[in-house]
């Protein structure tokens, strides 16, 4: 049978950097193909050259084997090529058949035909087995239906491809099944489906074969009757980085400097107990949406949470951010530039933002600014182009660097450091590495939350695991491994859980 | 881009700072060679003690502006106030008398309203989470009707022997400069002080320029733009009470328009109306701009004063077209 849609040797760099190498896969019609990695692997790049977002630097793309090039998604979509989007692509105040028919609207001379669009909008949902009514809002509507929606909207288009990057991520067990129902129908009417997911139980249910891929490359490929779900884990796992991360040199200490008991994020987290020791890397790990970033928010006071807080020994009361850095606890955000940085300020403004007090009496003393600017260049290994830069302007692992320097004017003993290192190369994640251990060393006692394994392995003292807002288990640093920490954030083994 | 570039584009003049202040200078000359009797001491101090309502008011509107928000009510809130001051120092004149613990009593209802009116903008607008547009919409109809159904439709007046007391107020001053140019003079200088140099002023700019980086540094947003409106408030207050003096009287149409002059002298002045960046001088030469152009056309006989808002439209628009900046993309 010739394949759908092939991707033949194909290559991505973005500038200097090549993210995919020479990746090649197959989708046959009428097949459910698992496409799965961890993050970062280069699942994302690979189905956006799939649908025309993007193009592959070398190497070929073949719709019905024959060589093709999208100028872009639309370009694809008229082939028959879909990208359904994990944040779904609909406009809210607009009802469901003006999203299915949205930029192809049914027209009788200058006019709408709302009758035919209504109609025809009826027939594709019927066909998905989705009551939804076609005037309803898609605001009003749930995401299993937007899921829906956004099917219609790509059978309308006559999809014979459907790329569907985690559909599963937003939906309730029930609606997975409604969905997994769907995929079945798509499925015998020889729509070719690529599936992405990290639940790798969804995958054994529903895919027919499979493409593991890590680091940019395709590391497994066959059958899913093949694979268990440990042999998929641990394809997806399992590298040597081991000299990316110094060595331990100061123990542990024996203090606990920040005890957390029953934390609830309404929405987010659960009941969420934990105890880091001075001196200690705790990490946390889990996947994206787990939890794990709002557990930390809710925890400095970014997000209402209930529960009790120790800080040295003593019950405190955290409301604000403010409240946390008087306690001598600092959040340093994931994500620097909407979070973390003003980009259009320069560096002094934001190095100081959050201890600007320190250095106002009555007004802001500049010339001690200017210092700290100095000390934090020097310290941090700052490199700027100019001293009056603004931010925005600097590359990404020296804008982390600037953050780092700015949360740690404040002279916190309890750091939390999300994804220290996302999107910054690898000498820059070095020394972001080195300079967490010096904190350590120092007997601060830091939480780094990563979505990469390795990092976790690499920093951490212990590590948490969370999934669905709960900490699944714990991993003690001497049985640390990426299939053990991947096993629970996909719930495969909850055993471990409240040891340690 | 090269370090070479870089030095040359610090060398060039930066249009952003000397553009307004070249305007300025151009309708001073424009001004002079038109008119002899512009550059006299009279006509400038009329121009600058005119001015000085809405300057007083602007220099708060640089900061709420700068910290990412707005205030429509200025103008209605003005009259409003001026109406109550009038209402209350009447009220009080059989207990006090005419004289000046009445006329201070005037000034304190000026500033206690002021900063109410700026407590309640600002309390909508940061705990209520309602748009700054919106609020400030509302509470500019409110204070307008408020001020027409005090009046009953038509003017309150002071009393006549109050009136001549606090008269001086508005036209009188220290060597020759008069009480309103001093109070603009002093109310801009401690704005770009603590616009520039206060933290208050670096967290004003950091909220209007990305409120969730300023939450996440510790800083309290919501008390931050509360203060802005509350700081407005209370110039507002002190612009009614040069202001009252003047006419001693106050009615529907006072303050008429007041809110768009000043945020149009705030923008001209290269404050950014989304927020995150805002220099006071600027407005105060965004007021002088505005001011001089309508003395211009009334002292010349070539252009109509009937086109003064057009022109000043002009200036708006030219401003901020020359404003313009590539930033940062994020």
């Amino acid at each position: 049978m010739t394949a759908l849609l092939e991707l033949r040797a194909v290559r991505r760099s973005f500038g200097q950097v090549e993210v995919l190498h020479g990746i090649d896969i197959a989708l046959a019609p009428g097949e459910v193909h698992a496409l799965i990695g961890e993050n970062g692997a280069g699942k994302s790049t690979t189905m956006k050259i799939m649908s025309g977002y993007l193009a592959p630097t070398s190497g070929q793309v073949l719709l019905d084997g024959v060589p093709v090039t999208h100028a872009d998604s639309q370009a694809a979509e008229a082939q028959g090529v879909v990208l359904i989007h994990q944040e779904f692509n609909l406009a809210d105040r607009l009802t469901v058949e003006q999203n299915i028919f949205l930029g192809r609207e049914k027209k009788r001379g200058p006019f709408l035909d709302k009758a035919a669009m209504r109609a025809e909008a009826r027939a594709l949902l019927d066909r998905l087995d989705c009551r939804v009514p076609v005037d309803a809002r898609i605001a009003d509507i749930s995401n299993p239906d937007k899921q829906m929606v956004e099917i219609a909207k790509a059978l309308q288009r006559d999809a014979r491809v459907l790329i569907m990057d985690e559909p599963t991520a937003v939906l309730t067990t029930h609606e997975v099944d409604v969905l997994f129902g769907q995929i079945a129908r798509l499925k015998a009417a020889g729509v070719a489906i690529l599936f992405t997911s990290h639940k790798l139980d969804e995958v054994r249910r529903i895919c027919d074969s499979l493409t593991i891929m890590r680091d940019g490359a395709v590391v497994a490929q066959g059958r899913v009757a093949d694979y268990t779900e440990d042999a998929m884990a641990e394809a997806m796992v399992g590298r040597d980085v081991s000299s990316l991360y110094p060595a331990r040199a100061v123990p542990v200490g024996s203090g606990i400097a920040l005890r957390v008991q029953g934390l609830t994020v309404p929405g987010f987290a659960d009941d969420v107990s934990f105890d880091l020791r001075q001196g200690e890397i705790l990490g946390l790990a889990g996947l994206i949406g787990s939890g794990r970033t709002e557990l930390m928010e809710g925890l400095v006071g970014l997000r209402a949470a209930t529960g009790r807080i120790q800080i040295a020994g003593r019950d405190v009361s955290i409301r604000a951010p403010r409240d946390a850095q008087a306690l001598g606890m600092c959040y340093l955000t994931e994500d620097r530039k909407s979070r973390g940085l003003l980009l259009s300020q320069g560096m002094r403004e934001n190095l100081t933002l959050q201890c600007l007090g320190d250095f106002t009496n009555w007004l802001i003393d500049t010339r001690a600014e200017e210092q700290a600017l100095t000390r934090a260049i020097a310290e941090f290994d700052i490199r700027a182009p100019s001293r009056g830069i603004a931010v925005g302007n600097l590359s990404g692992g020296n804008q982390q660097k600037l953050l780092i320097a700015k949360i740690m004017l404040a002279e916190p003993d309890i750091v939390i450091i999300d994804e220290p290192t996302r999107g910054i190369d690898i000498g820059t994640k070095q020394q972001i590495y080195e300079f967490i251990h010096a904190l350590a060393a120092a007997g601060r006692s830091i939480i780094v939350i990563s979505s990469e394994m390795q990092e976790i392995i690499g920093l951490a003292d212990r590590a948490l695991v969370m999934r669905s807002g709960r900490i699944m288990g714990e991993v003690a640093r001497a049985d640390m491994t990426e299939e053990r920490i991947v096993r629970l954030a996909m719930g495969l083994q909850a055993e471990h859980a409240g040891t340690g | 881009m090269s370090s070479a570039e870089r030095l040359e584009r610090g060398w060039r003049p930066d249009l952003r700072v000397l553009g307004p202040l070249l305007a300025l200078a151009a309708l001073v000359l424009i001004g002079a060679l038109l008119n002899g009797n512009f550059l006299s001491a009279g006509n400038i101090t009329n121009v600058l003690s005119r001015s000085a309502f809405i300057g007083i008011i602007a220099v708060g509107m640089t900061f709420v502006i700068t910290s990412g928000g707005l205030d429509l009510s200025v103008g209605s809130m003005a009259a409003f106030i001026a109406g109550l001051m009038i209402l209350v120092m009447n009220a009080l004149l059989p207990v006090l008398g005419a004289g000046w613990p009445l006329a201070i009593a005037g000034m304190a209802t000026a500033i206690v309203a002021g900063t109410l009116a700026g407590m309640i903008n600002g309390f909508l607008i940061t705990t209520m989470r309602i748009e700054a547009f919106i609020v400030t919409l509302g509470t500019m109809g409110i204070y307008r009707s408020l001020v027409t159904w005090l009046a009953d439709g038509g003017t309150l007046s002071l009393d006549f022997g109050m009136r001549t007391l606090i008269r001086p107020i508005y036209f009188n001053g220290i060597l020759g400069i008069s009480f309103p140019i001093i109070v603009f003079a002093l109310v801009a200088i401690c704005g770009e002080v603590v616009m520039r140099r206060a933290a208050f002023g670096r967290h004003a700019a950091a909220v209007g320029s990305n409120d969730r980086v300023a939450r996440y540094s510790s800083v309290d947003v919501n008390r931050v733009r509360l203060t802005t409106y509350v700081f407005l408030g209370i110039l507002v207050g002190i612009a009614t009470i040069m202001y009252v003096p003047r006419l001693g009287a106050a009615s529907s149409s006072t303050g008429v328009l007041w809110e768009l002059e000043a945020i149009a002298a705030v923008i001209i002045g290269g404050t950014m109306l989304k927020g995150g960046f805002g220099r006071v001088w600027g407005t105060v030469v965004g007021v002088l701009i505005l001011s001089l152009i309508d003395n211009i056309l009334n002292l010349t006989d070539g252009v109509s004063p009937y086109l003064n808002g057009a022109i000043q439209g002009v200036i708006i628009i030219l401003a901020v077209i020359l404003q313009r900046e590539k930033r940062a993309e994020g």
